[in-house]
């Protein structure tokens, strides 16, 4: 296991088991000074700059909230309107320019690389916060965390990944980690939206066995956790033909008849129509709080990365 | 009069083995266009105990470099590279797909930020050399079509 201390995070596949294991468990000792009710400095004096090429909620807010509560200090952009990029400097002028300015830095960018271009002309540590329709690693390790956290461990837990799983960018990259980490996993999609080949070779690599299907209730019954994506309308030429799809997708309490009762129901937000609001009442519904758990897998992070004293 | 259909050649390369129909691919990647200086014969769908047909390609007065000896093997990886020096093969060498490409082939993903005006090369993990699967370090996707995008 390499040290975090000074290290960038730019792809889940860039972190070994032992690498997750670590931040996981350092998020779980981050929970109270998340929610307030412990306080920490580790961080006292550090700058971390976020650099937001694209809008963003959940991302740029829970750094901004987890950097806070470790009592360091954030700068950035969100948007590039009015900063120097609007001017058509580059990427890696800017990021020169950034990281003289603090000690790390957090990217969203609307193209694919970005993160790995922008460590490589930058000496402070470079955190992917999403890089188009590539790689997040930060959203797959709070993934991981709900998970981990909620059933107690991975292997021979049974996920099932359900929605948009060719271009949805989340559902890559923790089915990556999750067959690295030894669970069962289900993929479940329309046959325009299955996983693709590279993913499905990389489970069998890892001498795992996957099931595919098409449909839902076929496969809820054996479930320990159901990761749920949107489906987007501009992937169907024909209107009518998504909302039969997406309808098929559904998940609401008829279909969760006949899950397990410790079944939770995860999903990146923000959601439009596949997950009922019935079911927020429910025991099965985690994603608010997975939204919550990016604040101590952030703080985690941070305070690896930075070499806080927590 | 007795008809040859490849000539031996003086001093020169010899590039053997090369799939057969990327000759015209392997000419693009020595840059042999208009202004060529020395004789170059081409020599396509040529019958091949090893690999049933092949191509050959023979360039006079030329021995080449090794960014194009690593082009050549990313899209022709059978082929073998025989220099020629006073019509002796001075060295014969199969060609290996080196473990990182760079500034080689261009992404195929439009939105990767090596196909912008960003001041990087582009650059290729070779994570398989048979088949050849080549991925990009950026993007990470895989190059699908390697002949194709051969810079």
């Amino acid at each position: 296991m390499a040290s975090f201390r000074g290290r960038d995070l730019l792809s889940i596949r860039d972190l070994s088991r032992a690498d997750i294991e670590l931040v996981l468990k350092a998020a779980r000792r981050m929970v109270p000074y998340a929610i307030g009710k412990k306080v920490s400095r580790s961080l006292e004096g550090k700058i971390l700059s976020t650099l937001f090429y694209e809008p963003s909620t959940r991302t740029r807010l829970s750094f901004e909230s987890a950097m806070s509560r470790l009592g360091g200090r954030v700068l950035g952009f969100s948007g590039a309107e009015g900063t120097s990029v609007a001017k058509g400097e580059s990427l890696a002028d800017t990021v020169r320019m950034v990281e003289a300015y603090s000690d790390a830095l957090v990217l969203r960018h609307p193209q694919e690389g970005a993160a790995r271009l922008a460590a490589e002309f930058s000496s402070k540590p470079v955190i992917n916060a999403g890089d188009g329709a590539g790689q997040h690693p930060t959203q797959t390790l709070l993934d991981l965390y709900t998970i981990w956290d909620e059933t107690g461990g991975f292997e021979g837990r049974n996920v099932v990944l359900v929605g948009d799983l060719k271009y949805g960018r989340t559902v890559h990259s923790l089915a990556f980690a999750l067959a690295e980490l030894g669970t069962n996993l289900t993929f479940v999609s329309p046959p325009t939206l299955e996983m693709p080949k590279e993913i499905l070779e990389h489970v069998k690599e890892r001498g795992l066995t996957f099931r595919a299907s098409h449909h839902l209730d076929e496969v809820i019954r054996d479930a320990d956790v159901l990761y749920v994506t949107r489906i987007q309308k501009e992937r169907f030429p024909d209107p009518q033909e998504y909302e039969k799809v997406a309808g098929s997708y559904r998940i609401d309490g008829g279909l969760l008849r006949d899950a397990k009762r410790d079944l939770i129901i995860m999903h990146p937000l923000p959601r439009t129509m596949e997950i009922a609001p019935e079911v927020d009442r429910t025991r099965h519904a985690v994603y608010f709080k997975q939204a919550f758990n990016g604040v101590p897998v952030r703080m985690a992070l941070l305070d690896l990365i930075l070499g806080g004293e927590s | 009069m007795r008809e040859l259909r490849v000539t031996p050649i003086k001093n020169g390369t010899v590039i053997d083995h090369i799939p057969a129909g990327m000759a015209l691919k392997v000419l693009k990647i020595l840059s042999i266009g208009d202004n060529v200086s020395s004789t170059v014969t081409v020599a396509m769908h040529v019958p091949s105990q090893a690999m049933g047909w092949k191509d050959i390609v023979k360039v006079e007065d030329r021995e080449l470099g090794a960014r194009e000896i690593d082009k050549i093997a990313l899209i022709a990886p059978t082929a073998t590279v025989n220099v020629i020096r006073n019509y002796n093969v001075a060295e014969k060498r199969r060609v290996t797909p080196p473990d990182r490409a760079v500034g080689i082939l261009r992404c195929a993903n439009p939105n990767c930020i090596s196909n912008t005006r960003e001041p990087v090369e582009s650059e290729f993990v070779v994570r398989l050399k048979a088949p050849l699967r080549v991925f990009c370090r950026y993007c990470e996707r895989e190059l699908e079509d390697i002949p194709a995008h051969i810079i």
